[in-house]
Protein backbone atom coordinates (compact mmCIF):
# COMPACT_ATOMS: atom_id res chain seq x y z
CA UNK A 1 0.00 0.00 0.00
CA UNK A 2 2.68 2.44 1.04
CA UNK A 3 4.71 1.79 -2.09
CA UNK A 4 1.75 2.40 -4.35
CA UNK A 5 1.09 5.70 -2.67
CA UNK A 6 4.61 6.93 -3.14
CA UNK A 7 4.51 6.07 -6.79
CA UNK A 8 1.30 7.89 -7.47
CA UNK A 9 2.78 10.93 -5.78
CA UNK A 10 5.64 10.93 -8.27
CA UNK A 11 3.45 10.37 -11.27
CA UNK A 12 1.35 13.40 -10.49
CA UNK A 13 4.40 15.54 -11.03
CA UNK A 14 5.54 14.35 -14.42
CA UNK A 15 2.54 13.96 -16.67
CA UNK A 16 -1.19 13.74 -17.09
CA UNK A 17 -0.86 10.19 -15.82
CA UNK A 18 -3.14 8.08 -13.75
CA UNK A 19 -4.22 8.51 -10.17
CA UNK A 20 -2.57 11.64 -8.93
CA UNK A 21 -2.61 11.37 -5.18
CA UNK A 22 -2.74 14.54 -3.16
CA UNK A 23 -1.00 13.08 -0.14
CA UNK A 24 2.08 14.36 1.56
CA UNK A 25 4.67 16.92 0.74
CA UNK A 26 6.85 17.44 -2.25
CA UNK A 27 8.50 20.31 -4.01
CA UNK A 28 5.62 22.75 -3.56
CA UNK A 29 6.73 24.01 -0.16
CA UNK A 30 3.88 22.31 1.68
CA UNK A 31 3.90 22.71 5.46
CA UNK A 32 1.61 20.42 7.49
CA UNK A 33 -1.12 22.40 9.19
CA UNK A 34 -1.78 22.47 12.93
CA UNK A 35 -4.89 20.41 12.21
CA UNK A 36 -2.95 17.63 10.55
CA UNK A 37 -0.33 17.52 13.31
CA UNK A 38 -3.01 17.28 16.00
CA UNK A 39 -4.86 14.61 14.09
CA UNK A 40 -1.75 12.50 13.65
CA UNK A 41 -0.73 12.90 17.27
CA UNK A 42 -4.17 11.67 18.30
CA UNK A 43 -3.92 8.67 15.96
CA UNK A 44 -0.47 7.77 17.33
CA UNK A 45 -1.71 7.94 20.91
CA UNK A 46 -4.68 5.79 20.04
CA UNK A 47 -2.52 3.14 18.35
CA UNK A 48 -0.14 3.05 21.35
CA UNK A 49 -3.13 2.47 23.59
CA UNK A 50 -4.39 -0.33 21.30
CA UNK A 51 -0.99 -2.06 21.45
CA UNK A 52 -0.95 -1.87 25.23
CA UNK A 53 -4.44 -3.35 25.50
CA UNK A 54 -3.51 -6.16 23.12
CA UNK A 55 -0.41 -7.01 25.17
CA UNK A 56 -2.28 -7.11 28.47
CA UNK A 57 -5.10 -9.15 26.99
CA UNK A 58 -2.64 -11.68 25.53
CA UNK A 59 -0.82 -12.05 28.83
CA UNK A 60 -4.03 -12.59 30.77
CA UNK A 61 -5.35 -15.14 28.26
CA UNK A 62 -2.04 -17.03 28.33
CA UNK A 63 -1.90 -17.06 32.12
CA UNK A 64 -5.50 -18.31 32.40
CA UNK A 65 -4.89 -21.14 29.91
CA UNK A 66 -1.67 -22.11 31.67
CA UNK A 67 -3.36 -22.24 35.06
CA UNK A 68 -6.25 -24.33 33.73
CA UNK A 69 -3.91 -26.89 32.20
CA UNK A 70 -1.48 -27.04 35.10
CA UNK A 71 -4.24 -27.38 37.68
CA UNK A 72 -6.04 -30.10 35.74
CA UNK A 73 -6.32 -33.27 37.85
CA UNK A 74 -4.39 -35.39 35.34
CA UNK A 75 -1.68 -32.86 34.58
CA UNK A 76 1.28 -34.54 36.41
CA UNK A 77 0.59 -37.80 34.60
CA UNK A 78 0.04 -36.07 31.23
CA UNK A 79 3.22 -34.10 31.66
CA UNK A 80 5.14 -37.31 32.20
CA UNK A 81 3.74 -39.15 29.16
CA UNK A 82 3.63 -36.26 26.68
CA UNK A 83 6.27 -33.77 27.72
CA UNK A 84 9.23 -35.79 28.90
CA UNK A 85 12.52 -34.00 28.16
CA UNK A 86 14.51 -37.23 28.19
CA UNK A 87 12.43 -38.89 25.50
CA UNK A 88 12.23 -35.65 23.50
CA UNK A 89 16.03 -35.54 23.29
CA UNK A 90 16.13 -39.16 22.24
CA UNK A 91 13.40 -38.74 19.61
CA UNK A 92 14.50 -35.52 17.96
CA UNK A 93 17.44 -36.82 15.87
CA UNK A 94 15.44 -39.85 14.70
CA UNK A 95 12.42 -37.71 13.86
CA UNK A 96 14.53 -35.23 11.92
CA UNK A 97 16.11 -38.08 10.01
CA UNK A 98 12.63 -39.31 9.14
CA UNK A 99 11.56 -35.78 8.22
CA UNK A 100 14.06 -35.75 5.37
CA UNK A 101 11.89 -38.41 3.73
CA UNK A 102 8.81 -36.19 4.19
CA UNK A 103 10.62 -33.27 2.60
CA UNK A 104 11.69 -35.34 -0.40
CA UNK A 105 8.18 -36.69 -0.78
CA UNK A 106 6.80 -33.16 -0.63
CA UNK A 107 9.15 -31.90 -3.34
CA UNK A 108 8.60 -34.77 -5.74
CA UNK A 109 4.88 -35.23 -5.15
CA UNK A 110 4.36 -31.44 -5.15
CA UNK A 111 5.91 -31.12 -8.60
CA UNK A 112 4.00 -34.14 -9.92
CA UNK A 113 0.73 -32.83 -8.45
CA UNK A 114 1.13 -29.42 -10.10
CA UNK A 115 1.78 -30.97 -13.51
CA UNK A 116 -0.93 -33.62 -13.30
CA UNK A 117 -3.44 -31.20 -11.76
CA UNK A 118 -2.85 -28.70 -14.55
CA UNK A 119 -3.25 -31.37 -17.24
CA UNK A 120 -6.53 -32.55 -15.73
CA UNK A 121 -7.82 -28.99 -15.42
CA UNK A 122 -6.95 -28.26 -19.05
CA UNK A 123 -8.53 -31.53 -20.15
CA UNK A 124 -11.76 -30.43 -18.48
CA UNK A 125 -11.84 -27.13 -20.36
CA UNK A 126 -11.11 -28.56 -23.82
CA UNK A 127 -13.87 -28.12 -26.36
CA UNK A 128 -14.75 -30.15 -29.39
CA UNK A 129 -16.11 -33.64 -29.84
CA UNK A 130 -12.68 -35.29 -30.15
CA UNK A 131 -11.94 -34.47 -26.55
CA UNK A 132 -15.21 -35.81 -25.17
CA UNK A 133 -13.70 -38.96 -23.64
CA UNK A 134 -10.84 -36.94 -22.18
CA UNK A 135 -13.26 -34.49 -20.59
CA UNK A 136 -15.32 -37.29 -19.09
CA UNK A 137 -12.24 -39.09 -17.79
CA UNK A 138 -10.89 -35.93 -16.19
CA UNK A 139 -14.24 -35.19 -14.54
CA UNK A 140 -14.56 -38.77 -13.30
CA UNK A 141 -11.02 -38.67 -11.97
CA UNK A 142 -11.56 -35.52 -9.90
CA UNK A 143 -14.93 -36.74 -8.63
CA UNK A 144 -13.47 -40.07 -7.54
CA UNK A 145 -10.24 -39.00 -5.93
CA UNK A 146 -11.68 -35.97 -4.19
CA UNK A 147 -14.28 -38.19 -2.60
CA UNK A 148 -12.02 -41.10 -1.70
CA UNK A 149 -10.50 -40.66 1.77
CA UNK A 150 -6.75 -40.31 1.47
CA UNK A 151 -6.10 -42.97 4.08
CA UNK A 152 -8.14 -45.53 2.13
CA UNK A 153 -6.46 -44.55 -1.11
CA UNK A 154 -3.09 -45.07 0.60
CA UNK A 155 -4.06 -48.49 1.93
CA UNK A 156 -5.34 -49.63 -1.45
CA UNK A 157 -2.21 -48.51 -3.28
CA UNK A 158 0.43 -49.28 -0.66
CA UNK A 159 -0.99 -52.64 0.45
CA UNK A 160 -3.06 -53.64 -2.56
CA UNK A 161 -0.56 -53.14 -5.37
CA UNK A 162 2.16 -55.37 -3.84
CA UNK A 163 -0.52 -58.04 -3.24
CA UNK A 164 -1.03 -58.26 -7.01
CA UNK A 165 2.56 -59.50 -7.34
CA UNK A 166 2.93 -57.86 -10.73
CA UNK A 167 6.25 -58.36 -12.46
CA UNK A 168 8.37 -55.21 -12.53
CA UNK A 169 6.01 -53.14 -10.37
CA UNK A 170 7.61 -51.69 -7.31
CA UNK A 171 6.60 -52.71 -3.82
CA UNK A 172 8.54 -49.85 -2.25
CA UNK A 173 6.12 -48.27 0.25
CA UNK A 174 7.62 -44.81 -0.30
CA UNK A 175 7.07 -44.88 -4.06
CA UNK A 176 3.60 -46.34 -3.69
CA UNK A 177 2.70 -43.93 -0.91
CA UNK A 178 3.94 -41.03 -2.99
CA UNK A 179 1.82 -42.27 -5.89
CA UNK A 180 -1.28 -42.39 -3.72
CA UNK A 181 -0.64 -38.87 -2.42
CA UNK A 182 -0.15 -37.61 -5.97
CA UNK A 183 -3.39 -39.25 -7.12
CA UNK A 184 -5.48 -37.59 -4.42
CA UNK A 185 -3.81 -34.20 -4.43
CA UNK A 186 -3.88 -33.91 -8.23
CA UNK A 187 -7.65 -34.04 -8.00
CA UNK A 188 -7.72 -31.17 -5.50
CA UNK A 189 -5.21 -29.10 -7.40
CA UNK A 190 -6.99 -29.73 -10.71
CA UNK A 191 -10.09 -28.16 -9.18
CA UNK A 192 -8.06 -25.18 -7.97
CA UNK A 193 -6.69 -24.66 -11.47
CA UNK A 194 -10.11 -25.11 -13.03
CA UNK A 195 -11.63 -22.55 -10.69
CA UNK A 196 -8.83 -20.22 -11.73
CA UNK A 197 -9.44 -20.80 -15.42
CA UNK A 198 -13.14 -20.16 -14.99
CA UNK A 199 -12.53 -17.01 -12.96
CA UNK A 200 -10.90 -15.31 -15.93
CA UNK A 201 -13.63 -13.19 -17.49
CA UNK A 202 -14.91 -14.43 -20.88
CA UNK A 203 -14.14 -11.02 -22.35
CA UNK A 204 -10.44 -11.84 -22.00
CA UNK A 205 -10.87 -14.90 -24.15
CA UNK A 206 -12.98 -12.90 -26.60
CA UNK A 207 -10.26 -10.28 -26.86
CA UNK A 208 -7.63 -12.95 -27.47
CA UNK A 209 -9.73 -14.72 -30.10
CA UNK A 210 -10.52 -11.43 -31.83
CA UNK A 211 -6.78 -10.90 -32.23
CA UNK A 212 -6.66 -14.15 -34.17
CA UNK A 213 -5.23 -16.32 -31.41
CA UNK A 214 -6.38 -19.92 -31.58
CA UNK A 215 -8.25 -21.44 -28.67
CA UNK A 216 -5.06 -23.07 -27.47
CA UNK A 217 -3.02 -19.87 -27.76
CA UNK A 218 -5.71 -17.93 -25.92
CA UNK A 219 -5.53 -20.49 -23.12
CA UNK A 220 -1.76 -20.48 -22.98
CA UNK A 221 -0.98 -16.79 -23.26
CA UNK A 222 -4.04 -15.10 -21.83
CA UNK A 223 -6.17 -17.37 -19.64
CA UNK A 224 -3.69 -19.64 -17.87
CA UNK A 225 -1.20 -16.95 -16.78
CA UNK A 226 -4.03 -15.03 -15.12
CA UNK A 227 -5.60 -18.17 -13.69
CA UNK A 228 -2.35 -19.43 -12.15
CA UNK A 229 -1.50 -16.07 -10.62
CA UNK A 230 -4.87 -15.84 -8.96
CA UNK A 231 -4.60 -19.37 -7.62
CA UNK A 232 -1.17 -19.11 -6.03
CA UNK A 233 -2.50 -18.74 -2.47
CA UNK A 234 -4.88 -21.75 -2.61
CA UNK A 235 -2.20 -23.79 -4.39
CA UNK A 236 0.35 -23.13 -1.69
CA UNK A 237 -2.34 -23.95 0.84
CA UNK A 238 -2.75 -27.36 -0.75
CA UNK A 239 1.01 -27.84 -0.74
CA UNK A 240 1.13 -27.14 3.00
CA UNK A 241 -1.60 -29.70 3.43
CA UNK A 242 0.32 -32.20 1.26
CA UNK A 243 3.37 -31.61 3.40
CA UNK A 244 1.52 -32.82 6.47
CA UNK A 245 -0.08 -35.72 4.70
CA UNK A 246 3.29 -37.08 3.60
CA UNK A 247 3.31 -38.36 7.19
CA UNK A 248 0.64 -40.88 6.18
CA UNK A 249 3.03 -42.93 4.04
CA UNK A 250 4.16 -44.40 7.35
CA UNK A 251 1.19 -46.78 7.19
CA UNK A 252 3.11 -48.79 4.61
CA UNK A 253 6.11 -49.05 6.91
CA UNK A 254 8.26 -46.30 5.40
CA UNK A 255 10.28 -44.63 8.13
CA UNK A 256 9.36 -40.97 7.98
CA UNK A 257 9.13 -38.53 10.90
CA UNK A 258 5.85 -39.98 12.15
CA UNK A 259 7.03 -43.56 11.89
CA UNK A 260 10.32 -42.68 13.61
CA UNK A 261 8.33 -41.29 16.54
CA UNK A 262 6.04 -44.32 16.44
CA UNK A 263 8.95 -46.72 16.85
CA UNK A 264 10.13 -45.00 20.01
CA UNK A 265 6.59 -44.77 21.39
CA UNK A 266 6.09 -48.48 20.78
CA UNK A 267 9.22 -49.26 22.75
CA UNK A 268 8.81 -46.81 25.64
CA UNK A 269 5.05 -46.28 25.89
CA UNK A 270 5.79 -42.57 26.26
CA UNK A 271 4.04 -40.25 23.80
CA UNK A 272 6.56 -37.43 23.83
CA UNK A 273 8.02 -38.41 20.42
CA UNK A 274 4.61 -37.70 18.82
CA UNK A 275 4.67 -34.19 20.24
CA UNK A 276 8.19 -33.76 18.88
CA UNK A 277 7.15 -34.99 15.42
CA UNK A 278 4.10 -32.74 15.49
CA UNK A 279 6.14 -29.67 16.40
CA UNK A 280 8.68 -30.47 13.70
CA UNK A 281 5.90 -30.52 11.10
CA UNK A 282 4.55 -27.22 12.40
CA UNK A 283 8.05 -25.75 12.21
CA UNK A 284 8.29 -26.91 8.60
CA UNK A 285 4.87 -25.46 7.73
CA UNK A 286 5.43 -22.00 9.12
CA UNK A 287 8.09 -20.95 6.57
CA UNK A 288 5.81 -22.29 3.84
CA UNK A 289 2.87 -20.23 5.09
CA UNK A 290 5.02 -17.12 5.38
CA UNK A 291 6.26 -17.78 1.86
CA UNK A 292 2.63 -17.94 0.68
CA UNK A 293 1.91 -14.58 2.28
CA UNK A 294 5.05 -13.08 0.81
CA UNK A 295 4.26 -14.30 -2.70
CA UNK A 296 0.71 -12.97 -2.48
CA UNK A 297 1.84 -9.61 -1.17
CA UNK A 298 4.52 -9.31 -3.80
CA UNK A 299 2.02 -10.06 -6.56
CA UNK A 300 -0.36 -7.37 -5.29
CA UNK A 301 2.46 -4.88 -4.99
CA UNK A 302 3.84 -5.55 -8.42
CA UNK A 303 0.45 -5.00 -10.00
CA UNK A 304 -0.17 -1.84 -8.04
CA UNK A 305 3.24 -0.54 -8.93
CA UNK A 306 3.08 -1.52 -12.55
CA UNK A 307 6.84 -1.61 -12.88
CA UNK A 308 8.79 -3.63 -15.40
CA UNK A 309 8.31 -7.37 -15.22
CA UNK B 1 -15.77 3.31 -54.09
CA UNK B 2 -17.08 0.77 -56.53
CA UNK B 3 -14.72 -1.98 -55.32
CA UNK B 4 -16.11 -5.10 -53.75
CA UNK B 5 -17.19 -4.33 -50.22
CA UNK B 6 -14.81 -5.23 -47.38
CA UNK B 7 -17.73 -6.49 -45.32
CA UNK B 8 -21.09 -7.61 -46.60
CA UNK B 9 -23.99 -9.03 -44.63
CA UNK B 10 -27.08 -10.53 -46.15
CA UNK B 11 -30.28 -11.40 -44.30
CA UNK B 12 -28.44 -12.02 -41.06
CA UNK B 13 -30.56 -13.40 -38.26
CA UNK B 14 -29.38 -13.94 -34.71
CA UNK B 15 -31.33 -15.07 -31.68
CA UNK B 16 -30.47 -15.62 -28.05
CA UNK B 17 -32.99 -18.21 -26.94
CA UNK B 18 -36.41 -16.72 -27.65
CA UNK B 19 -35.12 -13.20 -28.24
CA UNK B 20 -34.49 -12.18 -31.82
CA UNK B 21 -31.49 -9.86 -31.66
CA UNK B 22 -30.87 -9.33 -35.38
CA UNK B 23 -33.56 -9.71 -38.03
CA UNK B 24 -32.86 -9.72 -41.75
CA UNK B 25 -29.86 -7.44 -41.48
CA UNK B 26 -28.17 -6.37 -44.73
CA UNK B 27 -25.03 -4.30 -44.68
CA UNK B 28 -22.33 -3.28 -47.11
CA UNK B 29 -19.12 -1.60 -46.07
CA UNK B 30 -17.02 -0.24 -48.92
CA UNK B 31 -13.23 -0.02 -48.61
CA UNK B 32 -11.88 3.05 -46.81
CA UNK B 33 -15.27 4.05 -45.48
CA UNK B 34 -16.69 4.42 -42.00
CA UNK B 35 -20.05 2.96 -41.10
CA UNK B 36 -21.70 4.07 -37.88
CA UNK B 37 -24.33 1.92 -36.19
CA UNK B 38 -26.64 3.95 -34.01
CA UNK B 39 -29.69 3.02 -31.98
CA UNK B 40 -30.84 2.51 -28.42
CA UNK B 41 -29.11 0.10 -26.05
CA UNK B 42 -30.19 -3.42 -26.86
CA UNK B 43 -30.99 -2.62 -30.48
CA UNK B 44 -28.38 -5.14 -31.68
CA UNK B 45 -25.38 -2.93 -32.54
CA UNK B 46 -22.85 -4.85 -30.48
CA UNK B 47 -24.23 -8.22 -31.51
CA UNK B 48 -23.88 -7.22 -35.14
CA UNK B 49 -20.20 -6.46 -34.59
CA UNK B 50 -19.64 -9.67 -32.66
CA UNK B 51 -21.23 -11.65 -35.47
CA UNK B 52 -19.00 -9.93 -38.03
CA UNK B 53 -15.99 -11.12 -36.07
CA UNK B 54 -17.44 -14.62 -35.58
CA UNK B 55 -17.48 -14.20 -31.82
CA UNK B 56 -21.14 -15.17 -32.20
CA UNK B 57 -22.58 -17.75 -34.58
CA UNK B 58 -25.40 -16.41 -36.69
CA UNK B 59 -28.66 -18.37 -37.11
CA UNK B 60 -29.32 -17.51 -40.73
CA UNK B 61 -28.02 -15.37 -43.57
CA UNK B 62 -24.42 -14.94 -44.59
CA UNK B 63 -21.45 -12.64 -44.04
CA UNK B 64 -18.61 -12.00 -46.50
CA UNK B 65 -15.22 -10.52 -45.83
CA UNK B 66 -13.57 -9.44 -49.10
CA UNK B 67 -15.78 -11.81 -51.07
CA UNK B 68 -15.00 -14.79 -48.88
CA UNK B 69 -18.01 -16.19 -47.09
CA UNK B 70 -16.87 -16.30 -43.47
CA UNK B 71 -20.08 -17.82 -42.16
CA UNK B 72 -19.40 -20.93 -44.22
CA UNK B 73 -18.76 -23.59 -41.57
CA UNK B 74 -15.71 -24.69 -43.54
CA UNK B 75 -14.11 -21.25 -43.31
CA UNK B 76 -11.05 -20.95 -41.08
CA UNK B 77 -12.40 -18.77 -38.27
CA UNK B 78 -8.99 -17.97 -36.83
CA UNK B 79 -7.80 -16.80 -40.24
CA UNK B 80 -10.86 -14.57 -40.56
CA UNK B 81 -10.34 -12.99 -37.14
CA UNK B 82 -6.72 -12.29 -38.02
CA UNK B 83 -7.93 -9.88 -40.69
CA UNK B 84 -10.36 -8.05 -38.41
CA UNK B 85 -9.37 -5.80 -35.54
CA UNK B 86 -11.79 -5.27 -32.65
CA UNK B 87 -11.84 -2.63 -29.95
CA UNK B 88 -14.20 -3.34 -27.08
CA UNK B 89 -16.18 -1.02 -24.86
CA UNK B 90 -14.38 -2.29 -21.74
CA UNK B 91 -10.93 -2.25 -23.47
CA UNK B 92 -10.33 -5.92 -22.53
CA UNK B 93 -6.59 -5.40 -22.22
CA UNK B 94 -4.70 -8.33 -20.70
CA UNK B 95 -3.98 -7.23 -17.12
CA UNK B 96 -1.00 -9.54 -16.62
CA UNK B 97 0.91 -8.09 -19.56
CA UNK B 98 2.56 -4.72 -20.03
CA UNK B 99 1.26 -2.38 -22.70
CA UNK B 100 4.03 -3.52 -25.02
CA UNK B 101 3.29 -7.21 -24.40
CA UNK B 102 -0.41 -6.63 -24.98
CA UNK B 103 0.34 -5.10 -28.35
CA UNK B 104 3.00 -7.52 -29.57
CA UNK B 105 1.20 -10.73 -28.51
CA UNK B 106 -0.78 -11.20 -31.71
CA UNK B 107 1.93 -10.07 -34.17
CA UNK B 108 4.42 -12.44 -32.57
CA UNK B 109 2.26 -15.45 -31.81
CA UNK B 110 -0.23 -15.30 -34.63
CA UNK B 111 1.61 -13.60 -37.45
CA UNK B 112 5.11 -14.86 -36.70
CA UNK B 113 6.66 -11.41 -36.63
CA UNK B 114 10.00 -11.26 -34.82
CA UNK B 115 10.07 -9.69 -31.38
CA UNK B 116 12.25 -6.76 -32.45
CA UNK B 117 10.07 -5.99 -35.42
CA UNK B 118 6.83 -6.30 -33.45
CA UNK B 119 8.12 -4.04 -30.69
CA UNK B 120 9.36 -1.50 -33.18
CA UNK B 121 5.96 -1.24 -34.81
CA UNK B 122 4.25 -1.17 -31.40
CA UNK B 123 6.42 1.72 -30.22
CA UNK B 124 5.81 3.57 -33.46
CA UNK B 125 2.04 3.23 -33.03
CA UNK B 126 2.20 4.15 -29.35
CA UNK B 127 4.15 7.25 -30.24
CA UNK B 128 1.59 8.23 -32.83
CA UNK B 129 -1.24 7.87 -30.34
CA UNK B 130 0.58 9.87 -27.69
CA UNK B 131 1.46 6.94 -25.47
CA UNK B 132 5.22 6.84 -26.01
CA UNK B 133 6.12 6.64 -22.31
CA UNK B 134 3.64 3.91 -21.45
CA UNK B 135 5.13 0.83 -23.11
CA UNK B 136 6.35 -0.71 -19.84
CA UNK B 137 3.25 0.04 -17.77
CA UNK B 138 0.56 -2.42 -16.81
CA UNK B 139 -2.95 -1.54 -18.02
CA UNK B 140 -4.39 -0.84 -14.57
CA UNK B 141 -1.91 2.00 -14.14
CA UNK B 142 -3.40 3.87 -17.08
CA UNK B 143 -6.45 6.11 -17.32
CA UNK B 144 -9.48 4.85 -19.23
CA UNK B 145 -8.65 6.97 -22.25
CA UNK B 146 -5.08 5.70 -22.29
CA UNK B 147 -6.24 2.09 -21.94
CA UNK B 148 -8.65 2.50 -24.82
CA UNK B 149 -5.93 4.00 -27.01
CA UNK B 150 -3.69 1.05 -26.14
CA UNK B 151 -6.54 -1.26 -27.14
CA UNK B 152 -6.72 0.54 -30.48
CA UNK B 153 -2.98 0.16 -30.97
CA UNK B 154 -3.31 -3.54 -30.12
CA UNK B 155 -5.98 -3.94 -32.78
CA UNK B 156 -3.94 -1.97 -35.34
CA UNK B 157 -0.67 -3.80 -34.69
CA UNK B 158 -1.68 -6.67 -36.97
CA UNK B 159 -2.63 -4.31 -39.83
CA UNK B 160 -6.26 -5.43 -40.00
CA UNK B 161 -8.35 -5.14 -43.14
CA UNK B 162 -11.31 -3.99 -41.12
CA UNK B 163 -11.66 -2.41 -37.71
CA UNK B 164 -14.72 -2.96 -35.53
CA UNK B 165 -15.24 -0.45 -32.72
CA UNK B 166 -17.85 -1.41 -30.15
CA UNK B 167 -18.98 1.70 -28.23
CA UNK B 168 -15.38 2.44 -27.45
CA UNK B 169 -16.10 5.66 -25.60
CA UNK B 170 -19.09 4.45 -23.59
CA UNK B 171 -17.02 3.58 -20.51
CA UNK B 172 -14.96 6.77 -20.56
CA UNK B 173 -15.26 9.94 -18.53
CA UNK B 174 -16.52 12.77 -20.75
CA UNK B 175 -13.18 14.59 -20.80
CA UNK B 176 -11.42 11.45 -22.05
CA UNK B 177 -13.80 10.80 -24.94
CA UNK B 178 -12.15 13.41 -27.13
CA UNK B 179 -8.69 11.85 -27.10
CA UNK B 180 -10.08 8.52 -28.29
CA UNK B 181 -12.32 9.98 -30.98
CA UNK B 182 -9.40 12.00 -32.36
CA UNK B 183 -7.59 8.74 -32.92
CA UNK B 184 -10.54 7.30 -34.83
CA UNK B 185 -10.71 10.44 -36.99
CA UNK B 186 -7.02 10.10 -37.84
CA UNK B 187 -7.55 6.46 -38.78
CA UNK B 188 -10.31 7.47 -41.15
CA UNK B 189 -8.01 9.97 -42.79
CA UNK B 190 -5.49 7.20 -43.31
CA UNK B 191 -8.10 5.15 -45.13
CA UNK B 192 -8.91 2.52 -42.50
CA UNK B 193 -12.20 0.74 -43.11
CA UNK B 194 -14.24 0.82 -39.91
CA UNK B 195 -17.61 -0.13 -38.50
CA UNK B 196 -18.46 1.49 -35.22
CA UNK B 197 -21.31 1.17 -32.82
CA UNK B 198 -21.67 4.45 -31.00
CA UNK B 199 -23.78 6.70 -28.81
CA UNK B 200 -21.73 9.74 -29.82
CA UNK B 201 -24.11 11.15 -32.43
CA UNK B 202 -22.07 14.26 -33.10
CA UNK B 203 -19.07 12.11 -33.81
CA UNK B 204 -21.05 9.70 -36.00
CA UNK B 205 -22.30 12.65 -38.03
CA UNK B 206 -18.78 14.00 -38.51
CA UNK B 207 -16.94 10.85 -39.31
CA UNK B 208 -19.35 8.35 -40.87
CA UNK B 209 -19.85 7.84 -44.60
CA UNK B 210 -22.80 5.63 -43.88
CA UNK B 211 -25.08 5.63 -40.85
CA UNK B 212 -27.41 2.76 -39.97
CA UNK B 213 -30.16 3.17 -37.43
CA UNK B 214 -30.94 -0.11 -35.68
CA UNK B 215 -34.21 -0.64 -33.91
CA UNK B 216 -35.04 -3.96 -32.24
CA UNK B 217 -32.58 -5.85 -34.39
CA UNK B 218 -33.65 -4.35 -37.69
CA UNK B 219 -31.76 -1.80 -39.78
CA UNK B 220 -34.69 0.55 -39.91
CA UNK B 221 -33.03 3.29 -41.86
CA UNK B 222 -29.68 3.89 -43.51
CA UNK B 223 -28.05 6.66 -45.49
CA UNK B 224 -25.32 9.23 -45.46
CA UNK B 225 -24.85 11.16 -42.26
CA UNK B 226 -26.62 14.20 -43.77
CA UNK B 227 -29.61 12.15 -44.84
CA UNK B 228 -30.04 10.30 -41.61
CA UNK B 229 -29.41 13.15 -39.19
CA UNK B 230 -30.76 15.92 -41.43
CA UNK B 231 -33.87 14.35 -42.84
CA UNK B 232 -34.81 11.06 -41.24
CA UNK B 233 -37.67 9.39 -43.06
CA UNK B 234 -38.82 6.96 -40.39
CA UNK B 235 -40.91 8.10 -37.47
CA UNK B 236 -38.89 5.92 -35.06
CA UNK B 237 -35.60 7.40 -36.23
CA UNK B 238 -36.99 10.88 -35.72
CA UNK B 239 -38.15 9.99 -32.23
CA UNK B 240 -34.77 8.46 -31.34
CA UNK B 241 -32.88 11.50 -32.59
CA UNK B 242 -35.27 13.85 -30.81
CA UNK B 243 -34.61 12.07 -27.52
CA UNK B 244 -30.87 12.36 -28.15
CA UNK B 245 -31.17 16.08 -28.80
CA UNK B 246 -33.28 16.52 -25.65
CA UNK B 247 -30.59 14.70 -23.67
CA UNK B 248 -28.09 17.24 -25.01
CA UNK B 249 -26.09 14.61 -26.86
CA UNK B 250 -26.32 16.09 -30.35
Amino acid sequence: MRVAKERSGQDGADDDGALTGGDGGGEDGYVPSRRRIDREAYKRARSRRATAIAAVSTLVTGAVLYLIVVNAPGWPRTKETFFDGEYAREALPKVLEGLWLNVRLLLICGAAVLVLGMLIAIARTLRGPVFFPLRVLAAAYTDFFRGLPLIINLMIVVLGVPALRLQGVTVDPVVLGGTALTLTYSAYVAEVFRAGIESVHPSQRAAARSLGLTNRQALRFVVLPQAVRRQVPPLLNDLVSLQKDTGLVSIGGAVDAVRAADIIVGRSLNYTPYIVAGLVFVALTIPMTRFTDWVTARMDRRRAQGGAL
Amino acid sequence: MSDTPVLRMESVRKTFGETVVLRDVDLEVAPHTVTALIGASGSGKSTLLRCANLLEDIDDGAIWLDDEEITDPRADQDAVRRRIGVVFQAYNLFPHMTVLENITLAPRRVHGVSRTEAEERARELLERLGLAGKAGEYPDRLSGGQQQRVAIVRALAVRPRLLLLDEITAALDPELVGEVLTVVRDLKDEGMTMVLATHEMGFARDVADQVCFLDSGVVLERGTAEELFGDPRQERTRRFLRRIVEAGRL
